[in-house]
C-alpha cells in the first residue's frame, strides 16, 4: 500500500530525536501561549511564527504543527476553566466544559477533550494519507480559471458559514482582498496603495495583520470592560474520566470526527462550523437534550473532536491545492513560502519527506498532548491564575517583538498598531475579521489567476463557466450563496450560533 | 427615540466600508485600468473598491433602518494606550535598543488597564525583560542590542 509507505516515510522523519524535540517544544510553547485568555490558535501561531524562521524547513514546520495543536488544546483549557473562548470554535466547548468545571469535573472535561482530539487526529491523519495524493493529482490539472473559481468558493464559504452577519462578512472578504493587493503589482511593477512608504511596496506581512486584528483588538476589548472574569480557583483533580464517561462519549467522538473531517476538507469552512454543527447534532439525537449546557460530557467531547478533525483535514486542501482553507492554514502556507517552498500539488512529489513528515508529526503532536500535557494541567491552571493586568502587557510584548523580528524593522510594528485600531473597530461593529484575513491572503493569488485566465481566454469571462471543474466550483459558490439567502436556512445557522452563544 | 449615530452599529460599519472603498477607488483611479484581456494594475482594485462601496451603501442604509446599538462602550483609552505602546516600542527599538524599548512599552501598555501600580509594573518589566533577553536574544539569536540604536 502506497499510503502506508508514505506514512512510514513520514514517521521516519518525524521520529528523529531532533524533530521530536521540536515537536515537543512546539506543543509546549503553543499550549503555554494558547492557554492565555483571549488568545486562540491563530494568534498563537502568528506570534510564534518568527521563532521558527531560523530552523530548517522540516523541523520548522514540525514545530509549527506542534504549536498549532498545542495552541488549540490550550484554547480548550481556557474555555473549560475560565469560560473564555480564544476563538469561535472554542465557544461551543465553553458551554458544557465550563459547567463541568464548576461542578468539580474540570479534570474529566480536559481529559475527554484531549482524548477526543487525539481520536479525531488519528482519523484525520489517515484521511490525509488516503485523499492527499489523488487530490494532488487532480490539482495538477488545474489551470488559472479553476484556481480562481476555487478561491472564490472558499471565500464565499468562509463568509457565509462564519458566525455573524453574512452581508458584513462578505464585505470583509472584499476588504481583505483589497488590503491583500497592497504592494507592487507583479505584472506592471507598479506600487499600489503604498502611500509612498518604501516598506509597503513589499506588501503587508500576514502576521502583522493577524496579530493586529485578533490579539491587539482582543486585548482592548478585554480592557474596555472593567468587570472581572470568574476564574476557576479549585484544584484540578481526578483527571481521568470514568468508564461511564468514556462510554457516553464514544459515539459523540466518532460523529464529531466525521462531521469535522468533512468540513475541514472543504476549503473555506473549518473548525468553527464543524464544532457548532456537531453540538447541534448531538443535542438533536440525544435522548435527553436538556442536559446540554449543564455540564454534559458529550457536549465537550463531540465539538472538541470535530474541531480537531477539521483542523487536521484542513491540511488536505492546503497542502495539495496550495489554497489555504482558513486563516490558520494561510499562516502555515506562509511559513512554507518563507522556507522557500512554493505551496501547491508539487510539494508532495518534490518534498515527500517534508509533506509526510509534517503529517506524521501532527499525529505525534496529538499524542504528546495526551501523554505530556494532561500531567501538566496544573501548570496551565497556574498560568490562568495570573491576573490580567500582568498578562496583557506581556502579550503586547510578544506581539511587538514578534512583529519587529520579521524584517527587523519598526514598520511592521507600526502597521500592527494600525491593524489593531481597525481590528478593534471591526469587532465593535460586529464585522468578522476571519473572512478578511482569508481574503487578505488570497488577494494577490486571485488577481494573478483572474488575469491569467482572462489572458488565456482572450478576455472572455465565460471561461469560468465553460471549463467543467471551474463550473463546478462556480455552481457550488452560487449554491452556497442562494442557500444562505433562504430565510429558513439562515435562521437555522443563526440559531446554531445563538445556541453556542457565539 | 433615534439612536445616536455614533453608536449605530451598521451605520458605522457601512461608513467605514465606504471610506475604505472610496479611498481605494480614489487611489486606484491613478493606476491604468487595462482591459479584460490585459488587466492593468488598476483593474482588480477598482472592481474590488466598487463592490466594497456597494456593500457600504447597503449596510449603512440598513443601519439607519434597524437602529442596532454597538455593544458596550467605546474603549478609546485602552486602544490609544495599547497602540501607543506598540508604536513607541517600534521607534525606540530603532533608536535606543531592546531594554529601553521594553520598559517604555510595558509602562505605556500597563496604563491602558484600570489598575496601575508603579511598583508592580516595574517588577513585571524587569521580569519580562529578563525573559525576553533569554528567549529572544540568547535563545533564538535575534540580533538586537540591549541598549543603543541599530
Amino acid at each position: 500500500m502506497e499510503m502506508f509507505d508514505n506514512l512510514l516515510l513520514g514517521f521516519q522523519v518525524a521520529l528523529s530525536l531532533q524533530n521530536l524535540a521540536y515537536c515537543f517544544l512546539g506543543v509546549f510553547v503553543g499550549t503555554a501561549i494558547g492557554v492565555l485568555p483571549g488568545i486562540g490558535p491563530l494568534v498563537t501561531i502568528a506570534m510564534l511564527l518568527p521563532i521558527t524562521f531560523n530552523l530548517a524547513p522540516v523541523p520548522s514546520l514540525i514545530m509549527l504543527a506542534g504549536i498549532y495543536y498545542g495552541a488549540q488544546y490550550g484554547g480548550s483549557t481556557t474555555s473549560i476553566l475560565v469560560n473564555l473562548p480564544g476563538e469561535t470554535a472554542a465557544v461551543v466547548t465553553c458551554l458544557d466544559g465550563y459547567q463541568m468545571a464548576r461542578q468539580g469535573r474540570a479534570g474529566p472535561a480536559l481529559a475527554i477533550a484531549a482524548i477526543g482530539s487525539f481520536t479525531a487526529g488519528c482519523v484525520g491523519t489517515l484521511l490525509i494519507g488516503l485523499f492527499g495524493p489523488p487530490l494532488a493529482e487532480v490539482a495538477l490539472k488545474f489551470g488559472a480559471s479553476e484556481y480562481f473559481s476555487l478561491m472564490l468558493m472558499a471565500l464565499i464559504a468562509a463568509a457565509c458559514l462564519a458566525s455573524g452577519d453574512m452581508v458584513k462578512s462578505l464585505a470583509m472578504v472584499f476588504l481583505g482582498l483589497l488590503f491583500g493587493i497592497i504592494g507592487t503589482d507583479v505584472n506592471s511593477g507598479m506600487a499600489r496603495f503604498s502611500f509612498g512608504v518604501a516598506e509597503l511596496t513589499d506588501g503587508i506581512g500576514f502576521t502583522v495583520v493577524a496579530v493586529g486584528l485578533f490579539a491587539i483588538a482582543e486585548i482592548v476589548r478585554n480592557l474596555e470592560r472593567t468587570e472581572q472574569h470568574e476564574v476557576f480557583t479549585g484544584k484540578v483533580k481526578n483527571l481521568m474520566p470514568t468508564l461511564a464517561d468514556l462510554k457516553v462519549c464514544a459515539f459523540p467522538i466518532m460523529r464529531g470526527t466525521l462531521v469535522g473531517s468533512f468540513f475541514g476538507a472543504l476549503p473555506g469552512t473549518g473548525p468553527s462550523i464543524s464544532a457548532f454543527c456537531t453540538y447541534m447534532l448531538e443535542k438533536k439525537i440525544a435522548k435527553d437534550p436538556s442536559i446540554f449546557g449543564k455540564g454534559a460530557i458529550q457536549g465537550v467531547a463531540a465539538p472538541e473532536s470535530a474541531n480537531n478533525a477539521a483542523a487536521q483535514t484542513a491540511f488536505i486542501p492546503t497542502l495539495t491545492l496550495g489554497i489555504p482553507g482558513s486563516a490558520t492554514m494561510a499562516l502555515m502556507l506562509g511559513a512554507l513560502t518563507i522556507q522557500g517552498i512554493a505551496p501547491g500539488p508539487q510539494v508532495m512529489t518534490q518534498n515527500p519527506e517534508l509533506f509526510w513528515g509534517l503529517i506524521a508529526s501532527m499525529w505525534i503532536g496529538n499524542l504528546m498532548l495526551v501523554v505530556l500535557n494532561l500531567p501538566l494541567v496544573g501548570l496551565w491552571v497556574k498560568l490562568l491564575k495570573i491576573p490580567y493586568r500582568w498578562l496583557f502587557p506581556s502579550i503586547v510584548m510578544f506581539c511587538a517583538i514578534g512583529n519587529f523580528s520579521i524584517n527587523n524593522s519598526p514598520m511592521d510594528v507600526y502597521l500592527c498598531g494600525i491593524a489593531g485600531i481597525l481590528g478593534y473597530t471591526f469587532s465593535k461593529l460586529e464585522c468578522e475579521p476571519a473572512p478578511l484575513i482569508l481574503g487578505f491572503v488570497l488577494g494577490p493569488l486571485m488577481e494573478e489567476n483572474l488575469r491569467r485566465a482572462l489572458l488565456i481566454s482572450r478576455g472572455d469571462p465565460t471561461v469560468f463557466f465553460t471549463r467543467p471543474i471551474s463550473l463546478g466550483f462556480m455552481l457550488a459558490s452560487i449554491l452556497i450563496l442562494v442557500v444562505m439567502v433562504i430565510p429558513a436556512i439562515r435562521q437555522k445557522k443563526e440559531q446554531a450560533y445563538a445556541e453556542g452563544g457565539g | 427615540m433615534k439612536l445616536d449615530l455614533r453608536y449605530n452599529k451598521d451605520f458605522l460599519a457601512g461608513l467605514l466600508m465606504l471610506a475604505i472603498g472610496g479611498g481605494g477607488m480614489f487611489m486606484a483611479l491613478d493606476y491604468p485600468f487595462g482591459s479584460s484581456l490585459r488587466m492593468g494594475p488598476g483593474y482588480f482594485p477598482r472592481v474590488l473598491a466598487s463592490i466594497i462601496i456597494l456593500f457600504g451603501v447597503f449596510v449603512l442604509i440598513r443601519g439607519l433602518r434597524t437602529q442596532e446599538r454597538v455593544n458596550g462602550p467605546w474603549g478609546f483609552k485602552p486602544l490609544a494606550f495599547i497602540v501607543a505602546s506598540l508604536w513607541t516600542f517600534g521607534w525606540t527599538m530603532e533608536h535606543a535598543g531592546l531594554l529601553p524599548s521594553l520598559a517604555a512599552m510595558f509602562f505605556i501598555a500597563a496604563a491602558a488597564g484600570s489598575q496601575f501600580n508603579w511598583k508592580e509594573v516595574a517588577i513585571l518589566t524587569v521580569f519580562m525583560s529578563i525573559f525576553a533577553v533569554l528567549v529572544f536574544v540568547k535563545g533564538i539569536g535575534l540580533p538586537y542590542p540591549l541598549v543603543g540604536g541599530f
